[in-house]
C-alpha cells in the first residue's frame, strides 16, 4: 500500500483563469444566460424595458419648452410630431419654475433662500464627512439660527437669543452636575425652555431692530417649505428620538412611561391629524392675540412624529448591542452618559443607519401632506397651477417634476446612508 | 466542563512565589453578604477578606455563582444583604461611590467586551481621558506602554474585530490596566480561548501578579492556580465551600463537592 503515502514536490504557479470567466463575455453568461430559466428572465425583462423606453423616450424627446398653455403645448407636438403623437408639456415648468422652488416668496429676496442653501451643504459637510477639519462643526452648529434668519428675516438677535438658551442651559447643566445623574440633563432642559418661553423674545425686543426686512410664512412655498420643514424636521427627530429611545429603557420609571405614552402615542395617529391639529386645533388652545407660526407649528408636528419613529428604530439598534458592552464600559468607571455617548450610541446609531435613513426619507416625502392644510408645498402648488385655466389638464408633466426632485433628494440621502455604513465597518479591512 | 484546556503548571513560566508579598492592607471585604435573582438565592452569606497583593482563585461547577460574586465587587450586580468594601469605600446604591469604585477595579470579561466602534488604542484611552481627565497625549503614552507589556503594540491602529481572541483578551488586560486599577478581576478569561492563545493571557496575568496586583480570578486553568495564586476558593451553590492554599487545596481537598469537583476537573 504505498502509494497511500505520496508528497509533492514542486508547487503549483498560479494562472489566468480561463477566457470563458473573465471580461463581459464571461460576466454575461454568469450573470444573465447560466441557465434556461435565466434567460427566459432575461429576455422578459429586456421586453419589458423596451416597451416602457418605446413610450417615455418620445414623451420626452417630443417635448414642448416654448409655450403659454396646455392647448398651446398640445397644438405644437401635432404640428410637429403628427397627430395623435405624445409630447411632453415642459413648458409649464419653464413658466413656473421660480414658484416650484420659492413658492410666494419676494423675487428680490430670492438670493436669501438661495445662499441659505448652499450654505446648508457647507453646514453639513463636517457632519456627513468626518474626513473635515472639526473646527467647521461650529459653523454647524450656528447655521440653523443663520438659516432662520435668512428665510424669515427680522431682527438678528432673535436667532441670537435663542441661541443663548442653549448657552443658559449648559450653565445650568454644569452647576447640577454635582447632583444625582439625572439632574443635569434636567436642569439643562427645563433652564433652556424657559428661557425660550419668557426671556427670549422680550429680549430680543429690547435690543435695536438690526436686521433682514421679515418675510411672512405664507409667502412661503414649493421645494423651499418642503427644504425647511424636511431639513429642520431631520435635524431635530435624530436627537430627540435619541432622547426617547434612552428615555424608554430608562430605570426611572417616571421618564420610562412619559417616553412611552409619547411614543406610542404619536405613532398610533397618522400625521395628517397632527397637521391638521396644528393648523386648526393650536390656536383654540393659545391664549388669544398669540401668533405661533405655523409654519412652526407644522416642522413641531412633523418632528414629532418623526421622532417617535426614530426611537423604535434606535431602540432596535439598543437592543442589538450585546450586554458586554454596557458591563465593559461601566467597569472603566464611564458614567452614565459617557457610556451613552461614547461607547453604546455610536454602535447603536450605526447599527440603525438603515432605519434612520428610511423615517429620514419618510419624513422628507411626508412634507408633501402640508398641502392638505392649505400650505403651497410642490403639491398644493400643482393644485393650485392646474386649477389655472391655462394649465388646466395637464398631469404628467407636474407630478413627474414634483417626483424626480423629491426622488433626487431620497435617493441621495440613501447612497449616503451606503456609503457610510461601508466606511463605518470596523469588522474586517 | 467542557470548554475548559488545563495548561500544565509547568507549561507556564515558573513563579516564586515566595517573593510575592501579601501586605496586611484589606483591599476588599466582604461580610455576610446575599445575593438574590428574584427568589433565586444566588449568594448565600459570602464573607472574604482580600489583602492587597493577593491573588485568589475562586473555582467551582457551573453555576455556583462565581460571576455573580466578582461582579459584585464592582458592583455590576447588586447585592441585596450585607456589605461589600472596595479600598474603603462601601458599595452602596450611590452612583458616585461605584463609579469610583469601578475606577478602581478593573475586570476583565470572558468575551473581552472591547469597543468595536474604536481602534485598540482608543479604547485604551477613552475611560482614562473621560473618567481621570488626563490629557489625550498622556493617556496614548500610558497605552502604548501597556500595549508594549501584552505585546501587541503593533496592532494599536487596528480595531478588535481584526485581532485574534488572544490579543483581544490581552487589549482587554491593557485596557483595564491603562486605569491604574488597585484590584483586578478576572472572569474566565481564556475559556473563549483556543488552547493556543490560553497561554499568552495567562502569561500576562503571572506577570501582572509577579508585579504585586491585587488578583481574584474566576478560571478553570487548575495550572494557573498552582502557579500563581495564594489562595483558592471553591464554591458551589452559591456559598463559599473550601478555601485553602493552592498546594492543600489540591493535594488534600477536604470538603466532598470539592474533592468531586477537583477530580472531574483534574482526572482526564
Ligand atoms: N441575570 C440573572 N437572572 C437570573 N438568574 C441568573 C442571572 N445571572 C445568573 N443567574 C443564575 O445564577 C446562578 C449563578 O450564575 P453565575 O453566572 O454566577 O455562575 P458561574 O459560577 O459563573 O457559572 P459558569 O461557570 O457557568 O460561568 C446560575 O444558576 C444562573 O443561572
Ligand atoms: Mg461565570
Amino acid at each position: 500500500m504505498d502509494d497511500v503515502a505520496w508528497t509533492r514536490t514542486e508547487m503549483l504557479g498560479p494562472e489566468a483563469p480561463p477566457a470563458s470567466a473573465v471580461g463581459i463575455v464571461g460576466w454575461m453568461r454568469a450573470n444573465l444566460f447560466s441557465t434556461w430559466l435565466n434567460v427566459i428572465l432575461t429576455v422578459a425583462a429586456l421586453g419589458a424595458i423596451w416597451l416602457l423606453a418605446s413610450h417615455i423616450v418620445p414623451f420626452f424627446a417630443h417635448s414642448v419648452w416654448n409655450a403659454s398653455s396646455y392647448s398651446e403645448c398640445r397644438e405644437i407636438v401635432a404640428r410637429t410630431w403628427g397627430e395623435g403623437a405624445s409630447g411632453a408639456c415642459l413648458a409649464v415648468i419653464r413658466e413656473r419654475w421660480k414658484q416650484f422652488f420659492f413658492g410666494f416668496y419676494p423675487a428680490d429676496y430670492y438670493w436669501r433662500p438661495t445662499l441659505a442653501f448652499i450654505l446648508m451643504f457647507v453646514a453639513l459637510a463636517p457632519v456627513l464627512f468626518s474626513s473635515l477639519p472639526r473646527k467647521m462643526l461650529w459653523f454647524s452648529a450656528i447655521f440653523p439660527g443663520v438659516a432662520y434668519w435668512l428665510l424669515w428675516g427680522g431682527s438678528i438677535f432673535f436667532p441670537i437669543a435663542i441661541y443663548l438658551g442653549f448657552v443658559a442651559g449648559y450653565v445650568a447643566f454644569r452647576v447640577a452636575e454635582r447632583g444625582p445623574s439625572f439632574l443635569p440633563p434636567l436642569a439643562a432642559a427645563v433652564v433652556t425652555i424657559v428661557w425660550w418661553l419668557f426671556i427670549a423674545g422680550p429680549l430680543a425686543n429690547l435690543l435695536p431692530d438690526i436686521g433682514l426686512p421679515a418675510v411672512q410664512s405664507k409667502q412661503f412655498g414649493g421645494f423651499m417649505l418642503s427644504m425647511t420643514i424636511g431639513v429642520t424636521g431631520i435635524a431635530f427627530s435624530l436627537p430627540l428620538g435619541v432622547l426617547l429611545a434612552l428615555g424608554r429603557r430608562s430605570d426611572m420609571l417616571f421618564v420610562k412611561w412619559i417616553s412611552v405614552g409619547f411614543i406610542e402615542f404619536i405613532r398610533g395617529v397618522p400625521l395628517i391629524t397632527l397637521l391638521l391639529v396644528a393648523s386648526f386645533l393650536l390656536n383654540i388652545f393659545m391664549p388669544p392675540g398669540t401668533n405661533f407660526d405655523i409654519i412652526l407649528r407644522v416642522i413641531i408636528m412633523v418632528t414629532l412624529f418623526a421622532a417617535a419613529y426614530m426611537a423604535e428604530v434606535i431602540r432596535g439598534g439598543l437592543a442589538a448591542l450585546p450586554r458586554g458592552q454596557y458591563e465593559g464600559a461601566d467597569s472603566l468607571g464611564l458614567n452614565y452618559w459617557q457610556a451613552t455617548r461614547l461607547v453604546i450610541m455610536p454602535q447603536a446609531l450605526k447599527i440603525s443607519i438603515p432605519g434612520i435613513v428610511n423615517t429620514f426619507i419618510g419624513l422628507f416625502k411626508d412634507t408633501t401632506l402640508v398641502a392638505i392644510i392649505g400650505l403651497l408645498d410642490p403639491v398644493g402648488l400643482i393644485t393650485s397651477i392646474r386649477a389655472n385655466s391655462a394649465w388646466n389638464g395637464i398631469v404628467w408633466e407636474l407630478y413627474g417634476f414634483v417626483g424626480f426632485m423629491f426622488f433626487i433628494c431620497c435617493f441621495g440621502m440613501s447612497r449616503y446612508s451606503q456609503y457610510l455604513e461601508r466606511r463605518l465597518r470596523t469588522d474586517r479591512h | 466542563m467542557a470548554d475548559t484546556h488545563p495548561v500544565d503548571a509547568s507549561d507556564l513560566e515558573p513563579v516564586d512565589k515566595s517573593a510575592l508579598k501579601v501586605s496586611d492592607q484589606v483591599a476588599i471585604e466582604i461580610i455576610d453578604m446575599n445575593k438574590w435573582y428574584g427568589q433565586f438565592h444566588v449568594l448565600r452569606d459570602i464573607n472574604l477578606t482580600v489583602r492587597r497583593g493577593e491573588r485568589i482563585v475562586i473555582a467551582g461547577p457551573s453555576g455556583s455563582g462565581k460571576s455573580t460574586l466578582i461582579r459584585c465587587i464592582n458592583r455590576l450586580e447588586e447585592h441585596q444583604k450585607g456589605k461589600i468594601i472596595v479600598d474603603g469605600v462601601e458599595l452602596t446604591s450611590d452612583l458616585k461611590n461605584i463609579d469610583k469604585v469601578r475606577s478602581e477595579v478593573g475586570m476583565v470579561f470572558q468575551h473581552f467586551n472591547l469597543f468595536p466602534h474604536l481602534t485598540i488604542l482608543e479604547n485604551c484611552t477613552l475611560a482614562p481621558i473621560w473618567v481621570r481627565k488626563v490629557p489625550k497625549k498622556e493617556a496614548e503614552e500610558t497605552a502604548m506602554h501597556y500595549l508594549r507589556k501584552v505585546k501587541i503594540p503593533e496592532q494599536a491602529l487596528k480595531y478588535p474585530g481584526q485581532l485574534s481572541g488572544g490579543q483581544q483578551q490581552r487589549v482587554a488586560i491593557a485596557r483595564s490596566l491603562c486605569m491604574k486599577p488597585r484590584i483586578m478581576l478576572f472572569d474566565e478569561p481564556t475559556s473563549a480561548l483556543d488552547p493556543e492563545m490560553i497561554k499568552e493571557v495567562l502569561d500576562t496575568m503571572i506577570e501582572l501578579a509577579e508585579e504585586g496586583m491585587t488578583m481574584l480570578c474566576v478560571t478553570h486553568e487548575m495550572g494557573f492556580a498552582q502557579a500563581v495564586a495564594n489562595r483558592v476558593i471553591f464554591m458551589d451553590q452559591g456559598q463559599i465551600v473550601e478555601q485553602n492554599e493552592p498546594r492543600e487545596f489540591f493535594n488534600n481537598p477536604r470538603n466532598e463537592r470539592t474533592k468531586l469537583f477537583l477530580s472531574q476537573i483534574l482526572g482526564h
